[in-house]
């Protein structure tokens, strides 16, 4: 048994201890958004927040997450899909076959979050997911126009 | 902004299952009700009738296109409804999209023609009839509201979704006649418009599947889920062509979920369990036993020697031959030879192969991402032993297909699995080592290039010696006995004429193949036999102006007068590099031009190479296909190409040892991330009268402008993929 905070949403769910955290957001709380694709966090297509920070969900086992700590998905990254990485994928068409975008936005959302205004260098190291449609240009646009897009929202506001 | 596009999500519908003695029916709200409801004549969430085929418009002027073929990230979904959309003048911001199912088009006597999504055919090979679709449909449209007028249907316009009359500027709106269309007998015949009035096509229009990308809705095969659902993991043989001898089910029976652990065909064992997670476990704490196969001893080594054999074998079939190779040869002032090598590759789809199929003794559905769905359906009838009424396949998103997902391997087994298990769905997902295991591996080829230069320095005589597996000999040996046992494929960019033809006129040239086939599977791998036919033409062609003591793009200009298209990609992608004139400091260029899939593409890369450490700093690509019907997503399917062929040449290799592959996730198999990504400009240069591909053409010139750009930068030829370990110090 588990107690789990995800999307904000307080869930208990009945997962031998050692399951990994991927298969119980999947599985046991049945948002598929977020992706199997290595098991093994080479790709990163698992990747959610958990107090902000990018987890690869595939290897970390669900024992290990408290009831305190706060697990967002890329259901639970915005209301209405318009967090400014979304908003910038948008505007550019930025997924190809769209697999691994759940976790590509949920890296660069939190890349965003540790430096608000990212350079190419910061990209390269913080983003080191696997894309085999090869959408890497336009992921590097959107996390630069996600800047644009905050700031823009942040003026307004 | 985020505006629902896809038709498709939110339908009921019921699946018709009978478990032995007793009928059962479940009620399911799946994410693909729309097609089920659809293929089943009960378009429930409408009551307008089809228009024709291709076209069912809403009361409230919402348009519906049919997508027979897969959209599996190469953006042909998008680009398909442009070119209904086109003819039909509908608004472009009303159209959604939906699947038909291949088990439909059965029924209605294949009125979406071929479901097959490979080779770049996507829009190539259906634009002529989706066009007609579309044009029908509108002419229908008019039809319909100039009868209700009482007026001619010669005096009406469609444009924007509207009719108008001109005469009396009378007008209504799409929605309104749709279904008085809908009765009206199709025109015979139509005009297509001529592409200098297109206005959707050829215009960098949004994709139309994006939103559902960006928050997870987007349902992919992997992420299926029906009620009463239980998932299955899967091993198969590691040999290839290898059997089950036996298994011991008892050790893992008891453990957490698992309801079974059954044989699957002669060759795999799968857990079934309530969740997939549970069945992967216990499958990977069963013991199994695996028969002894004459194929235990083959390694990369034992295949290299059978190879290089064929390199110098006298049998050899020939795909391209003018003039006379041998006596050029002789004659020439001087020859210069090289051999190169292409290893075998994965697919590596993100999303690892999976089906989900619910089968009875009086019917099978099944779930799949899936390039071909009149293969998926085949494999379904045939592994559920019922009559073709009796199944039918819903394509489900496809988390990358790359020529992958063309074959039904996973659908065969899936079908198997759910056999065993009346009534009851049963989602199927390989993990990701399973999906390395037993990939359908880029074949494995070798070349020996021969050269012969004239008095001049000029290329006089070519020999192109091909050695290795054959496709076609595995996946489809019917092909090969229409031909005398020749695999005409292996001869891409190589081949005397057609969508592969060769860009070079050599005055003599013998292009010729030793077929060498071995026990791993090959398959069609995104670029197919283009990836090392390009490698070995654009780089021995390098060398070879080297050692005439030539221009790169100067020596190529020469061959390529009586090729002008491809000429222009290449002299594009040259001037864009800045090809001729002073360099960045420390940088270097290497081009590369092709023809393949039917379109002309060339590349120029910008490398430097620091105490042996490569960076790709930038890649100019030029693109002719011809029609551009979509400019931005060829310019995305351009820059993405790059990342497939640069991943193959940095890192591509699955190597064999004990008769099996020896890679089995990506840490021993990476591809391309963004640190290593380059800057690609890119420049789509439709020249028209022509239907060219996109999804593929441009992979073929991004190993070999590479690779003659490190040449460059080091003087260092690679004749052998990948780099990853061979030094450029």
């Amino acid at each position: 048994m588990a107690k789990l905070n995800v999307n904000g949403k307080v869930i208990e769910v009945e997962v031998e201890d050692d399951t990994p955290l991927l298969w119980v957001i999947r599985e046991q709380i049945g948002l598929t958004g977020t992706k199997y694709a290595c098991g093994i966090a080479q790709c990163g297509s698992c990747t959610v927040h958990i107090d902000g920070q990018a987890v690869r969900s595939c290897v970390y086992p669900v024992g290990g997450v408290t009831a305190g700590q706060k697990i967002t998905t890329i259901e639970g990254l915005s209301q209405k899909g318009d967090h400014p990485v979304q908003q910038a994928w948008a505007e550019l068409d930025t997924p190809q076959c769209g697999y691994c975008q759940p976790g590509m936005i949920m890296a660069s959302a939190a890349l965003l979050d540790k430096k608000p205004n990212p350079s190419d260098e910061d990209i390269n190291t913080e983003i080191t997911n696997i894309c085999r449609c090869g959408t890497f240009q336009r992921v590097r646009e959107g996390i630069h126009l996600a800047v644009e897009i905050k700031h823009k929202s942040t003026a307004k506001a | 902004m985020l505006k629902e596009k896809m038709r498709i999500n939110r339908r009921q519908f019921v699946i018709g299952a009978a478990s032995t003695g007793a009928g059962l029916s479940i009620g399911l709200a799946v994410p693909l009700g729309g097609q089920q409801a659809f293929a089943d004549g009960r378009n429930e969430s409408s009551s307008t009738p089809e228009v024709n085929a291709w076209v069912v418009i809403d009361p409230d002027d919402t348009v519906t296109i049919r997508i027979a073929r897969s959209e599996m990230g190469q953006g042909t979904l998008t680009g398909l409804a442009q070119l209904v959309a086109e003819e039909l003048e509908c608004d472009w911001d009303k159209v959604q999209w939906e699947y038909p199912t291949p088990g439909e088009n059965l029924r209605r006597g294949r009125v979406w023609q071929s479901f097959s999504t490979g080779g770049s055919r996507g829009v190539r090979g259906s634009h002529q009839y989706v066009r007609e679709g579309g044009a029908m449909a509108r002419e229908m449209l008019i039809e319909a509201a100039a009868k209700k007028w009482g007026v001619a249907a010669g005096d009406c316009a469609a444009a924007d979704s509207k009719i108008t009359h001109k005469p009396s500027g009378k007008m209504t709106t799409f929605g309104k006649v749709a279904s008085a269309a809908a009765a009206l007998v199709p025109p015979s015949e139509v005009t297509l418009k001529d592409p200098k009035d297109w206005k959707v096509v050829g215009k960098p229009k949004k994709r139309l599947d994006t939103l559902e990308k960006l928050t997870g809705k987007q349902v992919y095969g992997a992420d299926i889920t029906l009620p009463g659902m239980l998932s299955a993991s899967i091993k198969a043989s590691p040999v290839h062509g290898g059997k089950l001898e036996s298994f011991d089910a008892t050790k893992v029976s008891s453990m957490p979920g698992v309801k079974s652990v059954i044989r699957v065909g002669d060759d795999a064992v799968a857990v079934v369990a309530k969740t997939w997670w549970q069945a992967n476990k216990a499958l990977n704490a069963l013991p199994i036993k695996w028969e002894k196969s004459e194929n235990d001893t083959v390694s990369s080594a034992s295949i290299d020697k059978f190879l290089q054999e064929g390199l110098s074998s006298e049998n050899a079939f020939v795909g391209n031959e003018s003039g006379d190779v041998k006596a050029g040869l002789k004659k020439a002032s001087r020859t210069y030879t090289a051999d190169y090598s292409y290893p075998y590759q994965n697919h590596a789809t993100m999303e690892p192969m999976n089906a989900t199929a619910v089968w009875s003794k009086e019917r099978c559905e099944v779930w799949c991402p899936t390039q071909n769905g009149e293969a998926a359906l085949a494999a379904t009838i045939s592994a559920s032993e019922l009559a073709p009424e009796q199944c039918d396949v819903h394509k489900v998103s496809l988390g990358g297909g790359f020529g992958r997902r063309g074959a039904a391997d996973f659908v065969t087994q899936a079908v198997l699995i759910a056999k065993t298990i009346p009534g009851t769905p049963v989602k199927l997902l390989w993990t990701r080592e399973e999906d390395m295991l037993h990939g359908m591996f880029h074949p494995v080829t070798k070349a020996r290039m021969t050269a012969g230069f004239d008095d001049d320095g000029n290329l006089d005589a070519l020999h192109v010696r091909i050695s290795g597996q054959s496709i076609l000999a595995t996946l489809m040996p019917q092909a090969l006995e229409n031909n005398d046992g020749m695999d005409p494929v292996v001869f891409q960019a190589m081949a005397p004429k057609g969508d592969h033809a060769i860009s070079y006129t050599v005055p003599n040239l013998l292009v010729d193949h030793a077929m060498r086939n071995t026990h791993i599977t090959p398959g069609f791998w995104r670029g197919v036999n283009v990836n090392q036919n390009a490698i070995y033409m654009e780089c021995f062609l390098d060398e070879v102006a080297h050692e005439a003591g030539q221009d790169a793009l100067a020596f190529r200009q020469k061959a390529m007068t009586n090729h002008p298209l491809a000429l222009a990609v290449l002299n594009k992608a040259a001037s864009m590099a800045g090809w001729g004139k002073p360099a960045v400091e420390g940088r270097h260029l290497g081009l590369a031009v092709c023809k393949a899939f039917g379109s002309y593409v060339a590349a120029c890369a910008e490398v430097s190479v620091d105490d042996g450490e490569l960076t790709i700093h930038r890649i100019f690509a030029a693109t002719d296909p011809g029609y551009a019907v979509n400019p931005q997503q060829i310019e995305a399917q351009v820059s993405g190409s790059f990342v497939y062929g640069l991943s193959a040449l940095l890192y591509g290799e699955c190597t064999v040892k004990d008769g099996q592959i020896e890679q089995q996730n990506f840490h021993e198999y990476p591809s391309l991330k963004m640190a290593k990504m380059p800057h690609v400009e890119t420049s789509v240069m439709p020249s028209g009268g022509f239907w060219g591909g996109v999804g593929e053409p441009t992979i073929a010139v991004a190993a070999p402008a590479v690779l003659n750009a490190i040449f460059a930068a080091t003087g260092k030829r690679i004749r052998h993929l990948p780099i990853k370990d061979q030094s450029l110090a």
